[in-house]
């Protein structure tokens, strides 16, 4: 694979998906492809002779479960072609796929169906969604094939689209939505199967910019939320980066790299590497206010605690901001405190917690990273007047940096 | 200058003509158990289709045609256009000739739908399969149909059961086409998704190919039914009753009035028709878009 010798081996690993010396050809004449790739001849004179496409080309990575393993790599790098080879969609012309440690090309046709009906799934870059189907039945299609029946493939469907933020659109028809809310749609039914590896392929790509950073910000609060192993694949940079635990470089079929971004930044393996990560956009500067969010949960301070506990429990969060009269910002509520007061053990006065920190909207998100990394509560953004403006969490910090 | 170069050789000669009569002869007496089965079949369908066309009363017709016309375009003008037209074929005297006619245009369709559309979709999935069909769909469609016709009647007799299988032979291929084509349209990473949710291929056929096919399916089929109208006057000659052979009665007449009146009652019926199964074809575009 890669031959950096900062990575150290780490011990307990939980490897889900392995890939060993996967090599994929198009083309008839593949058995005169191997001989020629055994004697060193190019990719392009191989392709010249004999008419095979090398697509992939002796490719080896482990994904770690509950991580995200980010494939990069300029079109026809083969990216496309490894993600589809994890689900069998395309079949490996050579080696060895493990799941679980199981080697997928061992199973039966009835076994492969039942991997693809429970423990992976994939999400297109130009959506592939059913246009004769309404949204909640493009989500519910997966476990509707498993034959699983009408109601409770609705309302586990139901929960996927409340979670991709598409309530309220489940009866439309995909040709309704716009590019962003169909991925929505693609996203919400590739998690409806509860899959243990989420396949990416170039998801966003079809996506214009802003649209794409939602996006990107999205799937990492979705993968807070549910932590599977997301394999993802994009020819983008910025994105690889946000998004992975974990990153390959492909170059013409082959792995150049695999590092986590910190390592790959620091100890570029090869020229090709170091532009690639130079042609990451890095005079794109955020601001605050490009990031920052209306709190699901504000209360004024004389509505007092019950009224706290009702809207962080409708909201499904673990804290409220208090504000006074005029929206001057007081402090942060906690779940346990607001029982505690309800319980008589604190007044409500007590039981704010006041030293939160706070920033204004026009302050650099850079700037922000000392204060995000201790933070306990998102950031709070206050005017100069200390009326409370927003809030930033610290995902949304981080995943604004390149 | 040597003769074969300028006119064809006469040493390249071969008589295909001669083993052909020997052929049909030797089907004519030896598969006449056969032909005899397949043509009381079809005319066990043809009065069972007569019968259900005919149960249908005239003003029912009308206003069906009006509901419907309505349905698919909207507008109050056409639907009342058609209804008219249809009415004026009653007028004109040829009520019952139409429903003849009808009754052979629908049970050839029938036919040519349960047998093109499997075979639509079994070569939208074989290369194998569709090269060994296309070359025989093309003669299908460009053999004159007079050709077989005589055949027709050697093996199956005067009437309307050959003249449903000549239809058939000329009205199928559409439908076998536009099938497959839209099959095979569907778009790959549609395709891709079905497969990778681990659908078999029973439903990735009925979940996923054949309705996201169905708008040019449609097509298809409108294609074929307007194909079968167009088979009905060719189809009098062989005895074919109906509208077809009024026209045809003009014809060997010089009753030129037989023959217009009956001719525009053909051409009313396949507008209506034709508009009709277009405006299902477009509301299912739309659907699907």
């Amino acid at each position: 694979m890669q031959n950096n010798p900062n990575t150290n081996p780490a011990p307990e690993r939980d490897i889900i998906l392995k890939v060993e010396h996967l090599t994929k050809m198009f083309g008839r004449r593949k058995s005169q492809a191997k001989e020629m790739q055994a004697k060193g001849r190019s990719r392009d004179d191989i392709l010249k002779e004999t008419g095979v496409t090398i697509a992939v080309d002796d490719v080896s990575f482990e994904a770690e479960r509950g991580k995200t393993f980010s494939l990069i790599g300029l079109s026809g790098s083969g990216k496309s072609t490894v993600v589809r080879c994890l689900n069998f969609l395309w079949q490996p012309t050579e080696g060895s796929i493990f799941f679980n440690g199981e080697n997928i090309a061992d199973y039966s046709p009835q076994q492969l169906m039942e991997y693809r009906r429970k423990h992976i799934s994939m999400v297109f870059q130009s959506f592939g969604l059913l246009s004769h189907r309404d949204v909640l039945d493009n989500v519910a299609y997966g476990l509707e094939i498993r034959g699983i029946d009408k109601k409770k493939r609705t309302d586990a469907a139901m929960r996927m689209i409340e979670m991709v933020n598409l309530k309220g659109w489940e009866n439309k028809n995909v040709g309704e939505l716009s590019g962003g809310m169909r991925q929505r749609v693609g996203i919400a039914r590739a998690l409806a199967n509860d899959p243990d590896i989420l396949l990416m392929d170039e998801p966003f790509s079809a996506l214009d910019p802003l649209v794409r950073r939602d996006m990107q910000f999205e799937m990492l609060s979705i993968q807070e939320k549910l932590n599977k192993t997301i394999i993802f694949i994009t020819h983008d940079i910025n994105e690889a980066f946000k998004l992975g635990d974990q990153v390959a470089i492909m170059r013409d079929g082959r792995i150049v790299q695999t590092d986590t971004p910190e390592n790959m930044t620091q100890n570029p393996a090869d020229d090709y590497v170091r532009d690639f990560i130079d042609s990451a956009d890095k005079a794109q500067i955020y601001y605050v206010k490009h990031f920052m969010q209306r709190p699901a949960c504000l209360i004024r301070q004389q509505e007092g605690v019950a009224l706290a506990l009702k809207q962080m429990r409708s909201n499904d969060l673990s804290s409220a901001y208090v504000v006074d009269n005029r929206m001057k910002f007081i402090g942060v509520i906690t779940l346990d405190n607001a029982f505690r007061v309800r319980a008589g053990e604190l007044s409500f006065d007590d039981a704010i917690v006041r030293d939160v920190p706070a920033t204004t909207r026009d302050t650099q998100i850079a700037d922000l990273i000392p204060l995000a990394s201790q933070a306990r509560f998102p950031i709070v953004v206050l005017d100069e007047k200390g009326r409370l403006e927003g809030i930033i969490s610290k995902a949304a910090i981080l995943t604004s940096l390149q | 200058m040597p003769e074969w170069f300028t006119r064809f050789p006469q040493a390249l000669s071969l008589d295909i003509k001669k083993p052909i009569d020997d052929a049909i002869e030797y089907m004519v007496q030896n598969w006449g158990g056969f032909f005899d089965g397949v043509s009381d079949t079809l005319r066990a369908l043809l009065l069972w289709v007569r019968t259900a066309v005919n149960i249908i009363p005239w003003w029912a017709l009308i206003a069906t045609v009006f509901v419907l016309t309505l349905k698919t375009s909207g507008r109050l003008s056409r639907a009342l256009l058609y209804a008219g037209l249809l009415l004026f074929v009653g007028i004109i005297g040829l009520w019952e000739m139409m429903y003849a006619t009808l009754t052979i245009i629908v049970t050839s369709v029938i036919l040519s739908l349960l047998l093109g559309f499997p075979l639509g979709v079994l070569i939208s999935f074989s290369d194998r399969a569709s090269r060994l069909v296309r070359p025989v769909l093309d003669t299908m469609q460009t053999m004159p149909s007079f050709v077989y016709l005589i055949p027709a009647v050697m093996l199956l007799g005067l009437g309307n059961v050959p003249a449903v299988i000549a239809t058939i032979i000329y009205a199928m291929p559409p439908i076998v086409r536009m099938t497959s084509h839209g099959i095979r349209q569907v778009d790959r990473e549609v395709v891709e998704a079905a497969q990778s949710f681990g659908s078999t291929r029973f439903q990735l056929l009925t979940k996923v190919l054949i309705p996201q096919a169905m708008p040019t399916i449609m097509a298809g089929v409108n294609q074929t039914i307007m194909m079968a109208i167009s088979m009905v006057v060719t189809c009098s000659m062989i005895g074919a009753t109906g509208l077809g052979s009024e026209v045809l009665k003009g014809i060997n007449r010089l009753e030129s009035g037989r023959g217009f009146a009956a001719g525009t009652a053909i051409v009313i019926v396949a507008i209506i028709i034709d508009r009709l199964t277009q405006g299902f074809a477009k509301g299912g575009v739309e659907h699907a878009e």
